[in-house]
Parts: structure tokens; C-alpha cells; sequence
């Protein structure tokens, strides 16, 4: 490697790091700290004057941001929970059984990875059943259109977990649930964590499909308040009160992936390239 | 259930495992297929039904002005096809699509050469480059309209009154570069693992050949990197048509249309009630979409086997 490179490749890192990912979140940090005033037009001066904390309250109160979080995660929660477990057992069966119905179902089930939800009818469907415009109904939405992708990478991690630790069980008189519960689930945890990270990542920023099935309203979640209050942002200029917004909202992403980092990094690369 | 099982054991194996138990087949005792259904039938429900209804909807005339549906024949598409934002919705989002899936690519596989090796630096910057991935498009489009607008961040840096979410032409290219930099991240760490999959002594021999790092990026690394491209490739290009939050919250479709694309379209016709024309829409995205993904993801993985 020339002495060039050895210095010039972290002096480009750090400049890219800093253009690219550091000028965007220094305009998020110091406008979501400054007075309406100052944020009019949004700029990278420090505050002339802090009021982080008030922006913070207001943008509590007023976007009702406290009930657009409990929003999210009553909708968010459910959904990857059953997203995991309904996989798993749907990727259990794909993995070990070989017939052409079992080919033609697991095909079904990850088409979902490349075909669009068809958002129009889905509010149709749900209108008929009852379900428009209430948490069911998205938990269902959320849960049918992200299984395709934690079945297609657990059915690819299952297949590489060799048979013989279910035949062992098996002998032992274990029947298929006490094997599934006991053993399969729990050999899926590194997938497990891709899973959840990949399905909370969309969910929880979501804002398309809560828009149709959910709508407005006392169950908006925390994207579609902050679409609200964006809005509203035509008419009061809020930039204040829509970053603090985004960072109330990134920050469970940001903790989440950094309580699992390690796991979620091998598990989407062992997922993706094989 | 158990003791059928056990007694799978007590058969003489001496031709290979036993293939029933009982009248039943093995593989339907070990692996029944009732783990299976409740997922077959939540996505069937929620996922194939509403892509079938999609089929027949835009061919009403749903809307929130009449409570009944009755058949309408073409007159949506008819309606889409003669007030332009039909070719305009197509053309839009595949730009958007190619340009998205362009940068996307581009900027990961320049960050993953420039992070490869495994130092704590490196390890950090990754992190740092993987943060917007975790932030909402909804959010980075704010974002970036506070950066991009005329009265804001960037105008003011440089001292210039560029509109940039103004052009008619130039704007679409800079909301995909907007996109290709929410993903960059992902796409990263994808080339990083297929980089460290290349064997080490098919580096080392290249090296002992007298290969410099462009030789050997072009004759031996990007080859191997064959299965990240495609998946890179496919998922951007497929994900990118499907894209919404960017555009809504950067330009909301405009100047002038310019960046509407299908979603956006659907979003704005829905909310006026025209329900059976935003159908209309949706089933054209379908179509797209599966004219795209067949021939992409099948050429991409014979390019992977000639390799």
C-alpha cells in the first residue's frame, strides 16, 4: 500500500463521513434546538438561542407525539412478533420437506419479496372484513407483507442446520411442537434478529400504508404525525418541530440496531450472499 | 404423536431410513404442514387476495361517490392513458428506479472499498454510514428539504439561490440521489460481506502474478462480488419502484409532475376518492414491476453461474 493511500484513505473517510451523513444530522440536531424564529429558514449555525427542551414539550403536545409512539408500537410489536413466529414455522416446513407442493407454496410465499402490495384493494378487503382504519387490520397489512422476507431468510438459514439435532430430539420422544419450540426457534435467533431489524426498520418508519389503512386519527402512528405536522409546516413553518420529531423517531432504530449490531450485521450478509 | 414417532426407531433400517410412519409419510409427521398455514393463509389473506382483487377493481367505478360498484370496462385506464399520467407515472418511476438503484450501488460499493479492512476506524465509520438506513425516508425527505430548499441550508452555505427541488428535469435526479443516500448503507454492507467472501489466496495469487489493485479489482474481486451485485441490483431496482416517503416529503410529486411517480399518484388520486382509478394504477405498478423483476433476476443469476 503507497504511504498515500495509508493516509489519504481515512483523510476520504472522514471527509465523506462528515459531508455526507455529518452535515445532514448537525441540520436535524441544531434546528430541533433553536426558536420558530431562528428555523425559519433552516441553516448550520448553532442556536443563537436554546430552547431544545421546549421544542421537545411542545412537539409532545401538540403533535400528541406520546400517543403516536404507544400508536406505533401497538401496531409495530404485534406485527414482527408474528411476523417471526409464523415464518418460522412456514420456513421450518419449506426448509425440510421436499415435494413440488411444498416448491410451489414456499414460491407463493416469498413472491411477496418482489411484487408491490396491492395498497388500493387491501383497504377494500379491509373495509369488508371490518378491519379499515383499526390496529388488527394494519397488524395484518404489516404481517402479510413482510413475511415473505423472514421466510425467505429463515427457510435459507434452516437449511443449513443439519437434520441430525431434530432426529436426536425425535428419538427422545419429542413430538414436532416441543421440536419447533425447543429447537428450531431457538437455533434461529442470529436470523431471528435480521428478521426483526429488517421488518421494525420498514414498519416502523412506515407512513404509505398506515396512510391507507389507518388514516388520520386517534390511532395515527408516529410517521403519519409527523406527516401531519409537516404539513401543517406549509402554513407555520415548524422545521423546529419537525426535527424534533425526526429524533425522537430515528432513536429507537438507532438503539435497537446498536443493541444488536453484530448479530443483525452476519445475519442480512449470511442472508444475502451465500 | 409420540409414540408413532418412537417408533419410527424400532424398524429395521437396514435399506435406509424408513420413509412412513404408520399410513402417514414421514416427512408429514416430522414436519406437519400445520406449522406452515397460519403464514400461508395471512399472507394468502393479506397479501395474494388484495394483488388479485386488484384485477378486477380497476375495471369499476369504486370511488366515494356512489355506494354501489358497477362494471366499467376500460374507462379507468382509458381516463389515466388520455390525461398523460399514465406514460408519465411509467416513465417517471423507472427513471427513478435505474437513477435510485445507480447511486445506491455506487455509493456502498465505494464506501465498502474504503472500509474493507477490519480496524476500529472502519468498524466506526461503517456504523456512521449504516445511520441512514435507520432513519425514515419520511424523515430524511425533511431533511433534505430543509438542505435543498431555496431559502435553505445549502443556498446558505454556498451563497447561492439555486431552486434545487425546483427543476423540471434536474429535480427526479436529485430525489434518487436522495435515495440511493437513505440506502447507501445497506448496499455497503452487503458488497463488505460479499468482499470478505472472496478466498484470500485467490488474492494472494493474483498479487504474486503482478496484478495492481485495478487489475485485480476488475479481473478478480468485482467477478466475485457477482452474488451481492444481484441481489444488490434486484432489490434496489424492485424496492425503488415501490417508493414513496422521499418524494412526498421532498417535492410531494412536483414541480409540474415531474417527480410523480406510481405511489405518489395513487396517494394523491386516493385521497380525492377516485378509488377504482388508483386501482387502475396499482395493477400498471404490478405489471411493471413483474416485467422488470422476471427478466432482471433471471439474467442476473445466469450471469452469476457463467462466472
Amino acid at each position: 500500500m503507497t504511504p498515500v493511500w495509508r493516509y489519504g484513505r481515512p483523510a476520504l473517510v472522514l471527509l465523506l463521513a462528515g459531508l455526507a451523513v455529518g452535515v445532514p444530522l448537525w441540520l436535524v440536531a441544531v434546528t430541533s434546538a433553536k426558536p420558530q424564529a431562528e428555523a425559519i429558514k433552516p441553516n448550520l449555525d448553532l442556536p443563537r438561542h436554546w430552547q431544545p427542551a421546549a421544542n421537545y414539550a411542545d412537539a409532545l403536545g401538540e403533535g400528541e407525539m406520546l400517543r403516536g409512539f404507544l400508536n406505533s408500537l401497538l401496531v409495530v410489536v404485534p406485527s414482527v412478533v408474528l411476523v417471526l413466529i409464523l415464518g418460522a414455522g412456514a420456513a421450518w416446513v419449506f426448509a425440510r420437506r421436499k415435494s413440488r407442493l411444498v416448491s410451489a407454496a414456499y414460491a407463493l410465499c416469498i413472491s411477496g419479496l418482489l411484487l408491490p402490495p396491492a395498497v388500493i384493494t387491501i383497504v377494500m378487503e379491509l373495509r369488508q372484513l371490518g378491519l379499515a382504519g383499526t390496529r388488527p387490520g394494519m397488524i395484518a397489512v404489516y404481517t402479510g407483507m413482510y413475511l415473505s422476507t423472514s421466510i425467505f431468510f429463515m427457510t435459507g438459514f434452516i437449511r443449513a442446520i443439519p437434520t441430525e439435532l431434530e432426529e436426536a430430539a425425535r428419538m427422545d420422544g419429542a413430538t414436532p411442537s416441543r421440536i419447533f419450540w425447543r429447537i428450531v426457534l431457538p437455533l434461529l435467533r442470529p436470523v431471528i434478529a435480521t428478521a426483526t431489524i429488517m421488518v421494525m426498520l420498514y414498519a416502523w418508519s412506515d407512513v404509505f400504508y398506515a396512510f391507507f389503512v389507518l388514516g388520520g386519527g386517534d390511532r395515527a402512528t408516529l410517521p403519519l404525525n409527523l406527516y401531519q405536522v409537516a404539513s401543517a409546516q406549509l402554513y407555520l413553518n415548524n422545521w423546529h418541530l419537525v426535527f424534533a420529531y425526526v429524533v425522537v423517531m430515528s432513536l429507537p432504530m438507532v438503539a435497537v440496531f446498536l443493541v444488536g449490531q453484530r448479530k443483525i450485521v452476519s445475519g442480512i450478509t449470511s442472508g444475502a450472499v451465500k | 404423536m409420540a409414540d408413532t414417532v418412537v417408533r419410527t426407531r424400532k424398524q429395521p433400517s437396514a435399506a435406509g431410513p424408513p420413509r412412513s410412519v404408520g399410513r402417514l409419510p414421514r416427512a408429514a409427521v416430522h414436519h406437519p404442514w400445520w406449522f406452515a398455514l397460519p403464514a400461508i393463509a395471512v399472507f394468502a389473506g393479506f397479501f395474494l387476495v388484495p394483488n388479485l382483487l386488484n384485477f378486477y377493481y380497476p375495471f369499476t367505478d369504486w370511488s366515494s361517490y356512489h355506494a354501489d360498484i358497477a362494471f366499467t370496462g376500460l374507462d379507468n385506464f382509458r381516463t389515466i392513458a388520455d390525461d398523460g399520467s399514465l406514460l408519465r407515472a411509467i416513465r417517471t418511476t423507472l427513471v427513478y428506479a435505474l437513477l435510485a438503484a445507480l447511486f445506491q450501488n455506487g455509493f456502498g460499493l465505494v464506501l465498502a472499498l474504503l472500509l474493507e479492512d477490519d480496524s476500529r476506524f472502519n468498524r466506526f465509520f461503517r456504523a456512521v454510514f449504516f445511520l441512514p438506513v435507520l432513519i425514515s425516508a419520511l424523515a430524511t425527505g425533511y431533511v433534505f428539504q430543509a438542505l435543498l430548499d431555496q431559502d435553505g441550508a445549502v443556498n446558505s452555505v454556498l451563497g447561492t439561490d439555486i431552486p434545487w427541488l425546483g427543476s423540471t428535469t434536474w429535480t427526479l435526479v436529485i430525489v434518487t440521489l436522495i435515495h440511493g443516500w437513505k440506502w447507501m448503507g445497506l448496499a455497503m454492507l452487503i458488497y463488505l460481506a460479499g468482499l470478505k467472501g472472496i478466498p484470500g489466496d485467490m488474492l494472494e495469487a493474483a498479487r504474486i502474478d503482478g496484478a495492481g489493485p485495478w487489475r485485480t479489482f476488475w479481473s478478480v474481486r468485482w467477478p466475485m462480488l457477482a452474488p451481492a451485485v444481484t441481489f444488490n441490483v434486484t432489490t434496489a431496482l424492485i424496492g425503488s419502484m415501490n417508493t414513496f416517503d422521499i418524494v412526498q416529503a421532498t417535492t410531494g410529486g412536483g414541480p409540474a409532475a415531474s417527480t410523480e411517480v406510481f405511489n405518489i399518484y395513487m396517494f394523491r388520486i386516493f385521497g380525492q376518492g377516485l378509488y377504482a382509478q388508483a386501482s387502475a394504477m396499482s395493477l400498471v405498478l404490478f405489471l411493471v414491476v413483474v416485467a422488470v423483476a422476471i427478466p432482471l433476476v433471471v439474467g442476473l443469476r445466469r450471469r452469476e453461474q457463467l462466472l
